[in-house]
């Protein structure tokens, strides 16, 4: 009974402590794609520098965007580069948002683990989720359909504001204008993708590298017909021979601060990059 | 009476006024906390609606193309331009309590039947308390049963390539729904008089013919409100459903089919639009869309009931 009071008191102390001394708390907010690895930034830089928390929340590249626009973040994670609209919303109340890239993504096709299918080129993934696209069974892709499997083409997709959703629409259906076939399943979250997909046999679903496991296939990506198809990994994404990858950035307003850029440099440095390579995120450079 | 009585010659006897002393008080401080409490119920619902209602006008009335949100299928609110049609969203959601509807009505109704005229003792208390338990799962729990259980089942017995369908959240609002249906029900069959069943038995019938032709027709309009309020559950309801229903645009053809329903497009879309741009807006039009169908479906259900209360006096 004694040590209750005792704990009580010493967290007590311990809280006045911290909240007294000149620790400084870094507020990171944005993309869901990059939550776990933010996370992970944050846990091994307070491990390895004394007096600087990361408090790290997700809602996605929009909440953090519309925190640096608003001022009220110091570090936002986004999976795709600012709009010009909101560079000139930010401008607009006096906060200039930098930009820092601070590594990559690979968007990875997933199907079904017994899946016969071996290569896609973009042209293929294209038709198969282009609005009126040519491409809606699997004996079209010249496979031939197994036990349990039916021959349409099961798409799975993200919801329509996802940094992903846009930027598969961008690189791959090739414009903004360009529209997904209706009736696609939407999921909301990278994970969500990989986990239907595992699931259902005649489907296939794009989601990031990072969210790979033993219980899905992934299908190597050519850029066009008659060249080589390539698997999505951490090096194929910086040798830049895989063709669906895209940057990762961190946003702050102004010139960050002194602590903020000490961290920024952290994640930069080789020691920072690790992290993202033991997370599945392809770094800045090869390590 | 007595005290009323006395209370009448008090005021005759001393001043016309009230006596503002500390029972006074109490009483005016109590009349009116109470009053506040029983009016906040209108001051809540006026405002949500005038609040979902005017952030969405703007774009409602200048620049939704109302015939297009009724009749196309096609909803790409990211797109451009956007395209802003719901109707597949309102077939998705009338679909799914449909199905819901056609799998509670058979179990609640049959729940409260047994409860209200076989069950007694300990059983008829422990079966209303169970029931009560399963109307308190968080719907996220049913979201998650229909995603891991109910899917891959549906995938095994079926042979169909897909589990999150049509039917797997018909099944889980089914589910959700019942409870409520069936206390509701339950309060509908009490409702009817023993000496009409004790009239009944004196006549010869069974107990079975006592409730097919005596206790059923008598409670059908309470019965109905059940049911319509069970719809306006499911009308509503959003996590279990974004989870079990595929999410997927399509109209449905048949029960295998994935659909998407007005919950949850709002649950799924709104948390990453810019406050106050044409897709928010066009979130919170769905939104009075849903308020409104509620309003109705709530209201008629009311209607029912005091109709039928009307009658029994």
């Amino acid at each position: 009974m004694k040590t209750i009071p005792i704990a009580v008191l010493t967290s007590a102390l311990a809280f006045v402590a911290c909240t007294k001394s000149n620790r400084t708390l870094i507020q990171n907010a944005g993309s869901d794609t990059m939550l776990e690895v933010a996370q992970a930034l944050a846990e091994t830089y307070g491990k390895e520098v004394s007096g600087v928390s990361i408090a790290v929340k997700g809602g996605g590249s929009q909440v953090g965007i519309s925190g640096i626009i608003d001022g009220t973040i110091d570090l936002a994670n986004s999976s795709r580069k600012l709009k010009p609209e909101e560079v000139e919303a930010a401008r607009k109340k006096n906060h200039e948002p930098v930009e820092h890239h601070v590594g990559y993504d690979g968007i990875a096709i997933y199907v079904h683990k017994e899946n016969p299918i071996t290569s896609l080129t973009i042209e293929q993934l294209k038709q198969i989720y282009m609005d009126n696209g040519k491409l809606t069974k699997w004996s079209q892709l010249g496979v031939t359909v197994t036990a349990g499997m039916s021959d349409e083409i099961i798409l799975i997709s993200r919801q329509s504001n996802s940094g992903t959703y846009e930027y598969f629409r961008e690189s791959v259906l090739g414009d903004k204008k360009t529209n997904f076939r209706l009736g696609t399943r939407d999921m909301n979250g990278s994970k969500d993708v990989v986990d239907l997909v595992t699931k259902t046999r005649s489907a296939i679903g794009y989601s990031g590298l990072a969210y790979a496991n033993a219980e899905v296939k992934l299908i190597p990506v050519a850029k066009k017909d008659g060249e080589k198809a390539i698997l999505p990994t951490i090096d194929s994404v910086l040798d830049k021979s895989y063709p669906i990858a895209r940057p990762l950035f961190m946003y702050t307003v102004g010139q960050p601060k002194p602590a903020v850029q000490q961290y920024l440099d952290w994640i930069k440095s080789d020691a920072g990059q690790r992290v993202l390579v033991a997370n599945h995120y392809p770094p800045l450079r090869k390590l | 009476m007595t005290l009323r009585h006395t209370d009448t010659l008090a005021t005759k006897q001393t001043a016309p006024v009230d006596q503002r002393d500390r029972a006074w008080w109490l009483d005016f401080t109590a009349k009116t906390v109470v009053f506040f409490g029983g009016i906040s119920a209108i001051i809540f619902i006026v405002s949500i609606f005038l609040f979902i209602a005017t952030q969405g006008l703007d774009f409602a009335v200048h620049r939704l193309n109302w015939a297009d949100f009724f009749t196309s299928p096609i909803w790409r609110p990211t797109s451009s331009p956007p395209q802003y049609g719901a109707l597949a969203l309102i077939c998705g959601t009338a679909s799914i309590s449909l199905l819901a509807m056609l799998i509670a009505v058979p179990f609640s109704l049959g729940a409260a039947i047994y409860i209200g005229e076989f069950a007694s003792g300990k059983k008829r208390e422990w079966l209303k308390i169970l029931i009560e338990l399963l109307a308190a799962i968080p719907s996220v729990v049913w979201g998650v049963i229909g995603l891991h259980v109910i899917g891959p089942a549906l995938v095994n017995i079926f042979h169909i390539d897909i589990g999150l369908c049509l039917l797997n959240a018909g099944i889980i609002l089914g589910l959700m729904a019942a409870p409520i249906m069936t206390t509701i029900a339950e309060d509908a069959l009490r409702a009817v008089p023993d000496t009409y069943r004790e009239a009944a038995e004196a006549l010869g019938a069974t107990r079975w013919q006592v409730v097919w032709r005596v206790v059923l027709p008598h409670a059908r309009p309470g019965l109905s409100a059940a049911v319509l309020l069970g719809i306006g559950r499911a009308f509503g309801e959003t996590i279990a459903v974004l989870m079990a229903s595929g999410h997927a645009i399509v109209m449905p053809t048949s029960v295998f089919d994935s659909v998407r329903a007005l919950t949850a497009t709002v649950a799924a879309e709104l948390g990453e639009t810019a406050q106050g741009d044409d897709h928010y807006q066009a979130l919170f039009v769905l939104g009075v869309l849903l308020f409104g169908i509620t309003f109705v479906i709530n209201l008629t259900a009311d209607r029912i009931i005091r109709g039928s209360r009307r009658q029994a006096t």
